[in-house]
């Protein structure tokens, strides 16, 4: 058996004891417009942790206690639900994200050939960054675009109909990209 | 295109008539030229329970999978006099189910005619404010939606006092962070409240004790983009759409590897050979061996099926599900038990955990597969799967998402069991797979 629960609890071992890192000006407006939204501040979490993620690229455990203390909960209920979407990143991540859609329309339409490619040419793994901090490479679950399958988004920009050798150009150019 | 008081025949295909072919977006102004938001002004000038009987006597089926009422599911939200103050509607447009995109496609082209549905949906519940839920990785359905709902404010058909009545309706947008499970009503609800995404316990209904406690409506993107027409055409109108017993119409997609995979709005109960055909058929040297009708969550179908309508009941008495009505199709180069591992990968990492069936069955599940898709099975492993499909079936699990999961794998056994015994004879995948991403590192990759 794939000892999942394991590896999710190693990846993730947050330390309270951190300093604080307090939410700079835009983060603290953009939360409190979000708060508005919503009968009670919890609500906004998510909103608050994409938030901060847009600013520094992921979310620190300084930043989670500092929404924490904003929101009126605990460090850890924030953490939780940080750590429960696929789209918060509590570990750094490279200035251009690559989600390679590796769910059964792509996989159909090449995902592998494309995993093994990528991962070849930026010499990491899946979930990696490069030394330079450039690229990270994420599978992702279905993008929802199978019409034009094998898909990845490359930052914000969704790429279709990957061959492995487009993929490696739409990466190349991500590495060249100043940091 | 049609102007003011269209006739009823010359609208059949109604949800995709504002769709471009250059991909670009309806504004404001085109989409009101083609009797764009009367559907709503003519709900807001009826009572609520005027529209609620409306919509239930046209049998809007639910479009998001599970094909219930829309009009039914509203007839549950208590009256505002017995239960009165807040209340919710959402659009559900967390559209994840593997091989769907329907929803993307009508809300990137045409987002005012989901923003229309939603006012009516609203409406007809008595809620002041709706959400669109939408999933994480829609960028470009953000931009667009939170564009045209701005149009709509500042033209006065969404905010303060839009009818004579004094209805308000504050419209906003929640883009998710991404989770399979946020698709689940009771999981949306927690996740709009800032909360990991777990399913809640039924009864309550949402309808009842939903959202922040309040009585909430969830309903599909395409169900909520079928509402404008029936509220402007009628129950006549709709009903005549259909081809077999369903009403309306559907948006059908197809993926895989046919000459041109996409998505069409087509009567509903249209053949599932008519799909496949507007796809363009199979590509060369590729031949279809079996399909999912809809989505990675229903049980596969076959050559034999074709001729099938694609309508809920033809579906379901064939032992499917229409489910998203977007097909996956399985050829005879892809190898079915490497396709069900990707499925059952798919949903072992989606699964939200809460229930034992499906936190430790589908990783059990995706293990047995690996093994049989690296040549490593036994004969045995085939009843013991059998036997897990009905473990993580519905009765035993806390939502759909694990009995979902089971309907692909246990279909597969039933009609392609000879492909799972070829892996178990030769030692291999006839097909020369081998599942060379690690799955350990995916999840870890994942955990980010």
């Amino acid at each position: 058996m794939t000892p999942i629960i394991a590896t999710d609890a190693a990846a993730h071992c947050a330390d309270w004891r951190l300093q604080i890192e307090p939410l700079n000006e835009y983060e603290e407006t953009a939360i409190a417009a979000e708060i508005t939204h919503y009968p009670q501040p919890q609500a906004a979490t998510i909103e608050a942790l994409k938030i901060v993620q847009q600013q520094q690229g992921w979310v620190s455990d300084g930043k989670i206690k500092a929404i924490a203390q904003r929101l009126h909960m605990s460090p850890d209920e924030v953490d939780s639900v940080a750590t429960f979407y696929n789209k918060i990143y509590r570990q750094p991540v490279g200035t251009t994200v690559i989600s390679l859609c590796d769910s059964v329309s792509c996989w159909i339409m090449g995902y592998q050939g494309l995993a093994q490619a990528l991962t070849q040419e930026l010499n990491i793994a899946l979930g990696e960054t490069t030394a330079d901090g450039a690229v990270t490479i994420l599978p992702t679950p279905c993008l929802g675009a199978c019409d034009h399958a094998p898909v990845a988004m490359v930052g914000d920009q969704r790429a279709h109909k990957l061959t492995p050798s487009s993929l490696i150009e739409l990466a190349r150019l991500a590495q060249e990209q100043p940091l | 295109m049609n102007h003011g008081q269209s006739s009823n025949q010359a609208v059949t295909l109604p949800l995709s008539q504002h769709i471009k072919a250059d991909g670009s977006v309806t504004s404001l102004a085109e989409y009101q030229a083609n009797y764009g938001y009367q559907g709503l002004a003519k709900a807001l000038s009826m009572s609520p329970v005027e529209v609620v009987d409306w919509v239930k006597s046209a049998n809007l089926r639910g479009r998001g999978g599970a094909g219930f009422s829309a009009g039914l599911k509203w007839s549950f939200v208590p009256p505002l006099e017995k239960l009165p103050g807040q209340r919710y509607v959402i659009c559900n447009a967390d559209e994840m189910e593997p091989g769907t995109f329907k929803d993307r496609w009508l809300m990137e082209h045409d987002p005012h005619q989901l923003i229309e549905g939603l006012a009516i949906a609203a409406y007809a519940v008595q809620a002041n404010t709706a959400f669109i839920f939408l999933r994480a990785d829609y960028d470009l359905c953000a931009e667009r939606l939170q564009n045209a709902i701005d149009e709509a404010l500042a033209a006065g058909i969404l905010g303060e006092q839009i009818n004579e009545a004094g209805f308000s309706l504050t419209m906003l947008l929640h883009t998710s962070a991404g989770r399979y499970i946020c698709g689940e009503e009771t999981a949306l609800i927690n996740s709009l409240e800032g909360q990991r995404a777990n399913p809640r316990f039924k009864p309550p209904f949402p309808q009842v004790s939903g959202l922040f406690g309040r009585p909430t409506v969830v309903n599909n993107a395409e169900t909520l983009c079928n509402l404008p027409h029936i509220m402007y055409h009628g129950k006549d109108w709709f009903a005549d759409l259909g081809l077999g017993d369903d009403n309306g119409t559907k948006i059908y997609g197809v993926s895989g590897r046919v000459n041109n995979p996409g998505c069409w709005e087509l009567p509903i109960g249209t053949t599932v050979a008519d799909i496949i055909a507007l796809a363009g058929g199979m590509q060369d040297g590729v031949q279809l061996r079996g399909f999912l009708p809809g989505g990675g969550s229903t049980d596969f179908l076959t050559r034999d099926h074709l001729d099938l309508a694609m309508d809920y009941g033809t579906i379901q008495a064939a032992g499917s599900r229409m489910g998203t009505g977007t097909m996956i199709l399985l050829d005879d180069q892809t190898c079915v038990v490497g396709m069900v591992l990707n499925l059952i990968q798919f949903f072992a990492q989606e699964s939200c955990g809460w229930c034992t069936p499906c936190r430790n069955g589908l990783p059990f599940i995706r293990q047995i597969l690996t093994d049989l898709e690296a040549g490593r099975g036994e004969h045995a492993d085939l009843e013991q799967l059998l036997q897990l499909c009905g473990y993580i079936g519905i009765g035993n699990t806390f939502c759909a998402l694990a009995p979902g999961a089971a309907e692909p794998l246990q279909s597969a056994l039933k009609y392609f069991r000879d492909d799972f015994v070829a892996h178990i004879k030769q030692g291999c995948c006839p097909h020369g797979n081998s599942p060379v991403v690690n799955m350990d590192l995916e999840k870890e990759a994942r955990s980010i």
